[in-house]
């Protein structure tokens, strides 16, 4: 064979490694020649065509705890290779080995710009996590699903060993990255759709082109016992910030969330607040901010003694084409906050 | 709790107390009514927003009159 095969570096946590279990899980990244472990039969399923020339092996622990210096330094000894492709795991169910497989395929294609790929259980929490970076194969839950996963493995490392194009996940076989394709197709959209429908009226498979998002869901909360001595708080996904949108809260696609302080405040005038919504017609919003977020209602209800007090902060952001992700997180944040202050209801007020 | 003009929104993303309010652009307001009518309005989707609080719940409720 005259070609030239393609090189792999492939990342493997300590155990996997033969090194140990968990005395020997804060170990420090190091480099072993050639394929060991899973990395034998990776190697064997690859044939001819590729190599295995080196093995990045590190700690569950030491990787978890410093994820960010951990997939750093990874990536110094891997660019010593020259590899055309970085290969991770598999993770099966593991959380601190499917991060670590996920920080360091991250890692390493954005530093060294290969391709990367690794293997996880659908429910590993690395996989939402690394998914929109990374080529994420789906695996067992545990080892057991060791000999099934390697052959998947290793025809993706030959995919993008070989810089042969990668398909649809459905197609190649990995959990869908969350970017969107441009591509022709000869029948419009109003087809395809009654054509769905009517697979769908017949109880036919079909399959839609746009799947919609899944919500978590949690359990309600307990009721607020006693209203007349309860502090709460106003929290908005409306955009009413002071004037001049101090903290820049993008008008869509927000990133952010903002805290402002209301003590003394007794109502939202034009003069002092606005929104910065981009997703209504902010004409009666800036005209009265009190009709988003409603503070001299509070302030009534506060003077009049139904609630003990209105919390001297509020959250805002903007709810407009706004990530599930971020605001999600936005959420857990600022639940987190509220809970320190004793918060005991919250009002949140949607546009 | 949620007040929410969009209340399929609300059910989807999972909100478990729920108060319909008035519209997008104005949720808890009505800039055609006289400006203390519009208060009174607020404050009356305010102490609903409140008893939804005060209201054991053990799945969404969406909180109407």
């Amino acid at each position: 064979m005259a070609e030239k095969k393609y090189r792999v570096v492939h990342y493997l946590n300590q155990f996997y490694a033969g090194i140990g279990g968990e005395e020997k899980a804060d170990i420090p990244p190091l480099i072993k020649e050639g394929a060991v472990g899973p990395g034998r039969p990776l190697q064997q399923a690859l044939g001819e065509e590729g190599e295995i020339v080196a093995t990045v092996v590190c700690g569950d622990s030491y990787f978890a705890e410093n994820i960010e210096a951990a997939a750093e330094s990874v990536v110094e000894p891997v660019s010593r290779y020259k590899p055309d492709v970085f290969v991770a795991g598999p993770a099966f169910n593991a959380g601190r080995y499917g991060i670590a497989c996920g920080a360091s395929c991250s890692a390493v294609s954005k530093k060294l710009g290969i391709p990367v790929i690794t293997a996880m259980y659908k429910e590993n929490p690395a996989l939402e996590l690394y998914r929109k970076e990374v080529y994420i194969i789906p695996s067992a839950d545990s080892v057991r699903g060791m000999a099934e996963v390697i052959p998947r493995m290793a025809s993706f490392v030959r995919k993008l060993g070989l810089r042969q194009e990668v398909g649809l996940p459905e197609a190649d076989g990995y959990f869908p990255r969350g970017i969107r394709v441009n591509q022709f197709v000869g029948r419009t959209g109003a087809e395809r759709a009654v054509d769905m429908l009517l697979s769908k009226l017949r109880g036919e498979p079909f399959q839609t082109e746009y799947p919609m998002p899944t919500f978590e869901r949690v359990p309600p909360s307990p009721v607020v016992k006693e209203l007349h001595s309860a502090t709460i708080a106003l929290v908005t996904s409306g955009g009413i910030v002071p004037l001049g949108n101090p903290d820049r809260i993008e008008a869509a696609s927000a990133s952010k969330f903002a805290e402002y302080n209301i003590a003394g405040v007794h109502d939202l005038t034009p003069d002092a607040y606005q929104t910065c919504h981009g997703g209504y017609d902010p004409v009666y919003a800036n005209n009265d901010p009190d009709r988003v977020l409603p503070l001299d209602a509070m302030r009534a209800l506060e003077k009049d003694g139904t609630i003990g007090k209105l919390y001297d902060h509020y959250y805002v952001t903007v709810g407009n084409a706004t990530s599930i992700a971020n605001a999600q997180k936005f959420g857990e944040v600022i639940a987190e906050k509220l809970k320190a202050a004793d918060v005991d209801g919250v009002i949140l007020t949607s546009t | 709790m949620h007040v929410a003009s969009i209340v399929p929104i609300s059910l989807t993303v999972g909100a478990n107390r729920i108060v319909p309010a008035v519209a997008i652009p104005y949720p808890l307001g009505n800039p055609e009514l006289p400006e203390d009518e519009e208060r009174e309005l607020r404050l009356k989707l305010v102490k609903k927003a409140l008893r939804a609080l005060e209201t054991e719940v053990e799945k969404q409720t969406v909180f109407e009159e």
